[in-house]
C-alpha cells in the first residue's frame, strides 16, 4: 500500500520532470531555429490571425465582464468607508497588472493552446511531422517557430485591448449603474497609474503567449497512441499551460514589481 | 570519429547505402537487433517480413528519422549519425520518403502538399507548376491537384505521397508498405507506378511490403527480416528458389514454422 503510494508520487515527479525538460529543450530549439531561414512569413501571419485577431471577441468579453464585476465589487466594500471615488483606480490598476493578462493568457490558451495541440498532435500520429523531417523540413522550425512568434507578439496586442475594454466595463458600471460621478471615476482611474503598471502587463503578456505556445506545441509534438493520444496532449497542454501561467505570474509579479 | 577513417571508405562509393549492425530498442524490448545491409546505387532493394518485425523502424533509421541504439548508417559513405543537425538536413535532401498512409498535410490540397519541397528549396512558381504537374502525371492522378487529402480515396493518397517524394529528384527514394490495405488491382497500379518512376528517375530504392507478388515485380534483390535479422538476402529468382525454410514459409505463406508471429 504505502510502496505503491511511493511508485505513484515517484511516477508524478519523473512526469514532471521529463516535460520540465521537453519545454526547456522545445523553447531553445525554438530560440535556435527562429532567426535561420527561409522565412516563412504567411504562416507568421496566419497563425497571428488565428491567436490574435480570432480571439479578439473572446478577450473582450472576458475583460468586459471582469471590469464590471471588480466596478461593483469594490463600490460595493469602499461604500462602507466612503471611498467611492477610488473604484476607478482599483479597476485599472488591478486590470493592467494583473487581471487582463492573467484572464486573457488563460482564455486564449484554452481557446488557441489547445488547437495548437490537437494540431501538431495528430500530424504526430499521422507521420506528418516524419515527413516534415523526410522533406529535409525541421518541424521545430516549420511548425513551432511560427505558432511561438504569434502567440508572443498577439498576446500583448489583445491585453492592450483588453485593458481599454475592461476599463470601459468598470467605468460603465461606476458610473451608469450605481450614479458615480463620471469626472470623478475618470480622474481616479487614471491618477493613480503610471506607465509602469501597463508595461509591465504588457511583459507579462508576451510571457504567458510564449509559455501557453510552447508548451502547447511541445505536448503535441510528443503525442503518441492514436486518436487517444491527441486527446490527451491536448488536455494535458491546457491544464500544464495555465498551470505555467499561474506560476510564472507570481514569479514575475515578484521580479517586476 | 573521423568520416575520413570509415573503413571500406573506398567501396562506400558504389553502394548508396549502407547499415552496419543496427540495434534500436523501444521500451526495453529490441526490434532490430544488428542488422547488416547495403544497397547499391540504382539498385532496388525490396524488405518482406510479417508485420510488426520492424520493417519501417529499419527504414526511418535509412534516412535518419529514428536514432540507432548502436550500429552505423552510411548515406554515400557519410555516417548519418556523425554529422551535426544542419549537415543532417542536407544529406535528407537526397532522399525522398513515401509513408505508409501517404502522411500528406491535411492543411494543404494536394498541389501544395507536392510543391512543399520545391517551395522549400525556393525554385520559381512556374517551376513548382511545371514540375508539379509531372510528378502527378507520372503517378497517374493528373486531375487531383485542388482536391484536399480527405477526399481522395487511399490508393491516390498514397501515390500523391509518391508524387511528394519524387518531386525533388531525389536519388534515393523509400517506400514504406506502399500498397498495404489496398485492393489487388490498385496494389498492381502502385507497383507499376513505382516501376514507371525507377525507368524514368533511376533512384536507389528501398521498398517495404509483405505482398510477394508486388516485391517479385519491383524489387532486384529481397531482404527477409525476422527477429531483428536480415535472415535472407537474395536476387528474386534465387528467393522463390531457395530451399530456405523460414523463407518458404514467407513466401507460401503458412502460419507452422520458424518465422513466429504472435497471434
Amino acid at each position: 500500500m504505502i510502496r505503491r503510494f511511493l511508485e505513484w508520487i515517484g511516477r508524478g515527479v519523473l512526469r514532471l520532470l521529463e516535460d520540465l525538460g521537453r519545454f526547456f529543450q522545445m523553447l531553445a530549439s525554438t530560440v535556435v531555429w527562429t532567426p535561420r531561414p527561409p522565412y516563412d512569413v504567411a504562416e507568421v501571419l496566419r497563425q497571428m490571425v488565428r491567436v490574435g485577431v480570432n480571439s479578439i471577441p473572446l478577450v473582450m468579453l472576458t475583460t468586459l465582464f471582469t471590469g464590471m464585476v471588480l466596478a461593483l465589487q469594490t463600490y460595493n466594500g469602499f461604500a462602507r468607508f466612503n471611498a467611492q471615488s477610488l473604484v476607478g483606480a482599483v479597476v485599472s490598476l488591478s486590470l493592467m497588472r494583473e487581471l487582463a493578462p492573467v484572464l486573457c493568457a488563460l482564455m486564449v490558451t484554452g481557446r488557441v493552446g489547445s488547437a495548437m495541440a490537437a494540431e501538431i498532435g495528430s500530424m504526430r500520429v499521422t507521420e506528418q511531422i516524419d515527413a516534415l523531417e523526410a522533406l529535409a523540413t525541421e518541424p521545430v522550425h516549420y511548425l513551432v517557430v511560427p505558432r511561438v512568434i504569434a502567440a508572443t507578439v498577439m498576446m500583448p496586442l489583445l491585453v492592450v485591448l483588453g485593458d481599454v475594454v475592461g476599463m470601459y466595463g468598470g467605468y460603465f458600471v461606476a458610473v451608469q449603474l450605481l450614479g458615480s460621478n463620471p469626472i470623478t471615476y475618470y480622474d481616479s482611474s487614471f491618477q493613480y497609474v503610471d506607465l509602469n503598471d501597463f508595461t509591465t502587463g504588457l511583459i507579462k503578456a508576451a510571457v504567458f503567449g510564449l509559455i501557453f505556445s510552447v508548451v502547447a506545441c511541445m505536448k503535441g509534438y510528443y503525442t503518441e497512441g492514436g486518436a487517444e493520444g491527441v486527446g490527451r496532449s491536448t488536455t494535458q497542454a491546457v491544464v500544464a499551460a495555465s498551470l505555467s501561467i499561474l506560476l510564472a505570474d507570481f514569479f514575475l509579479t515578484r521580479l517586476l514589481f | 570519429m573521423s568520416r575520413a577513417a570509415t573503413p571500406r571508405a573506398e567501396s562506400a562509393t558504389a553502394q548508396k547505402l549502407r547499415v552496419e549492425d543496427l540495434h534500436k530498442s523501444f521500451s526495453g524490448r529490441p526490434v532490430l537487433d544488428g542488422v547488416n545491409l547495403s544497397v547499391a546505387a540504382g539498385e532496388s532493394l525490396v524488405i518482406v517480413g510479417p508485420s510488426g518485425t520492424g520493417k519501417s523502424v529499419l527504414l526511418k533509421h535509412l534516412i535518419g528519422l529514428i536514432r540507432p541504439d548502436s550500429g552505423r548508417v552510411f548515406v554515400d559513405g557519410q555516417d548519418l549519425w556523425t554529422l551535426d543537425g544542419v549537415e543532417r538536413i542536407a544529406v535528407r535532401k537526397k532522399f525522398g520518403m513515401a509513408f505508409q498512409e501517404g502522411a500528406l498535410f491535411d492543411s494543404m490540397n494536394v498541389f501544395d502538399n507536392v510543391a512543399f519541397p520545391l517551395r522549400r528549396s525556393g525554385r520559381s512558381p512556374s517551376q513548382v507548376r511545371a514540375r508539379v504537374e509531372e510528378c502527378l502525371e507520372l503517378v497517374r492522378l493528373p486531375d487531383v491537384a485542388t482536391k484536399r487529402p480527405s477526399e481522395l480515396s487511399g490508393g491516390m493518397r498514397r501515390r500523391v505521397g509518391f508524387a511528394r517524394a519524387i518531386a525533388h529528384k531525389p536519388e534515393i527514394l523509400l517506400f514504406d508498405e506502399p500498397n498495404t490495405g489496398l485492393d489487388p488491382i490498385m496494389t498492381d497500379v502502385i507497383a507499376g507506378v513505382i516501376l514507371e518512376i525507377r525507368k524514368q528517375m533511376q533512384p536507389t530504392v528501398v521498398t517495404i511490403t509483405h505482398h510477394m507478388p508486388s516485391a517479385l515485380k519491383i524489387g532486384d534483390r529481397l531482404a527477409l527480416l525476422f527477429g531483428g535479422h536480415i535472415l535472407y538476402d537474395a536476387s528474386p529468382e534465387e528467393f522463390m528458389r531457395t530451399d530456405d525454410p523460414a523463407v518458404r514459409q514467407f513466401v507460401e505463406g503458412r502460419a507452422e514454422g520458424p518465422l513466429t508471429v504472435e497471434a
